[in-house]
């Protein structure tokens, strides 16, 4: 199979002569007669860089991606493209912090550029009680190796000087920073996984979206599809955001909600931020793309919905945030808002494990923290699909620890989606 | 959303908090017996999580206190349906 190694004498070989010699970046194929051995619903980033990793690290190329719509066109083409491991509890934290490596050595391994950013993120401290809580999940960083700064507020301020460090609700007293955090340039990780995944042999099919599942005496024998039935060894479900819809084809009820995430961009902007910057007292975190414009989240809307949509009181409440912390992004406004479609699971942690049908498994419900830990989801979710047991770091993602009692709350605001 | 409220009439949803599935009402009243962990679990952590019409518990804190079942559907967020919960539960047998 032919491939276009890029680099910076291929942009210049072909600026000279006519842009003739590139190449589509990867294949689009149609489903073989004969079916695969994996086939793995969901072609967004997770489930391109489970293909990527099933065929990079276990050999298995006779895999099939089948994506409803076109690759990378759900949450991975929709978030606000912040990656981080600055959680705290055991279950997670060495996932995001494996997750991390991964997007450290990402390019390099999928010759991509992805544009991964280490700009640091910065999470502002409010008041005392949370500057202890914030100490304390930085000891659990530094435990994981994942690396932490506390900054004082009069640094803060030196760093940051269009903070509102004296609002009278908000004071910034001090911030706990990741340096290696950052932005990633999040349609190229879909592209970058295709591309690697395609090159070493995955047929990746677009437009086919999975109408059931072909189940016998317990066990997943392939799909059925809009381009017809597909047979599979083994099948991986990979759809967070529809991971319900898709599911309750083959009659599995999971510990998951739907929400809507909405997220906006500004006109853009003169380089004003450097780095990722989160609000502590509300939900509120903004970076600015390389194109100038303020790209900004906040909370879920909070009911249950399956709609690409949200409304307007979360707008004027993730505006509130920003403004809180950064009264200058008043000035700024609004060009774009979206919304994406979120597995928001009972206790804000997810999901990668099989299920109570054999050779069928399931990755999801991600909440709003899909994006950043797209390398180790497929790293782990194609471990458990090529050796039937989880990635150490994928231990505790199992869809039972509720009937067990072994939660992963982050949060610690309990069986409540949309609170997390 | 305006959530039309059968007591006080359109109200809007800001004014509710959301909980969810109105299958929460169905808390098992099993609670002695051995086999109520397994009923607990499902009632408390697994969802139906529909696409479509989707029966839902909305809590009118910013007005009457009082809790509705409202009928929404989850793809185009069009409310069906509302009603009070304190009838929805009575109709089932539970609740005075």
């Amino acid at each position: 199979m032919s491939k276009t190694r890029y680099s910076g004498f291929k942009v210049l070989k072909e600026a000279l002569t006519g842009h003739k010699g590139w190449e589509p970046t990867w294949r689009d194929a149609e489903p073989k007669a004969d079916g695969y051995d994996v086939v793995i619903v969901g072609g967004g980033g997770h489930g391109l860089a489970t293909a990527y990793y099933l065929a990079k690290n276990h050999g298995i190329t006779n895999v099939a991606v089948i994506e409803k719509g076109w690759i990378g066109g759900g949450n991975v083409g929709r978030n606000t493209t912040i990656i981080r491991s600055n959680y705290l509890l055991p279950g997670n934290e060495p996932f995001y912090e494996f997750s991390m490596k991964l997007w450290e050595n990402l390019e390099q391994d999928l010759n991509y550029n992805a544009m991964v950013s280490q700009r640091g993120i910065m999470n502002l401290i409010h008041s005392d009680a949370q500057r202890d809580a914030f100490i304390r999940r930085g000891n659990g960083m530094l435990f994981a190796d994942a690396g932490c700064e506390f900054i004082e507020a009069k640094e803060v301020k030196e760093r940051y000087p269009f903070l509102d460090m004296d609002n009278p609700r908000f004071p910034i007293k001090a911030a706990l920073a990741q340096p290696r955090g950052g932005t990633v340039r999040h349609d190229a990780v879909a592209w970058g996984y295709a591309r690697g995944a395609s090159d070493l042999g995955v047929d990746i099919i677009q437009n086919c979206e999975v109408t059931g599942f072909n189940i016998e005496n317990g066990k997943c024998l392939g799909v059925q599809t809009t381009k017809g039935e597909i047979k599979a060894g083994r099948v991986g479900v990979c759809v967070a955001g529809s991971s319900g819809r898709v599911m309750a084809k083959a009659g599995i009820k999971l510990p998951i909600e739907s929400h809507v995430l909405q997220a906006f961009v500004t006109e853009g902007l003169k380089p004003v931020m450097d780095n990722v910057i989160t609000f502590g007292a509300g939900h509120f975190y903004c970076s600015q793309s390389d194109k100038g414009g303020l790209v900004f989240g906040g909370d879920i809307d909070g009911y249950n919905t399956y709609a690409q949509r949200g409304n307007l009181p979360v707008v004027e409440d993730v505006c509130s945030g920003g403004m809180a912390i950064m009264p200058m992004i008043g000035r700024a406004r609004l060009l774009r808002m979206w919304g994406g479609v979120m597995d928001m699971s009972m206790d804000g942690s997810p999901f990668i494990d099989s299920t109570e049908i054999d050779e069928l498994f399931f990755n999801g419900g991600w909440c709003y923290g899909g994006f950043k830990a797209t390398p180790a989801s497929g790293y782990c979710y194609a471990h458990l699909l090529a050796t039937n047991s989880p990635h150490e770091v994928a231990t505790a993602y199992k869809l039972d620890r509720f009937r067990r009692g072994a939660m992963i709350d982050e949060k610690g605001v309990g069986a409540q989606p949309n609170l997390h | 959303m305006i959530i039309n409220h059968p007591l006080l009439g359109p109200r809007d949803s800001e004014e509710f908090v959301y909980l969810g599935a109105a299958d929460l009402i169905n808390r098992p009243n099993n609670w002695e017996q051995d086999a109520s962990a397994e009923d607990f679990y499902q009632y408390q952590y697994i969802r139906e999580n529909i696409a479509g019409d989707h029966r839902e518990l909305w809590y009118h804190e910013q007005g009457d206190q009082s809790w509705l079942v409202v009928t929404r559907n989850t793809l185009s967020h069009e409310i069906i349906n509302v009603e009070l919960a304190q009838d929805v539960s009575r109709g089932i047998g539970r609740g005075k």
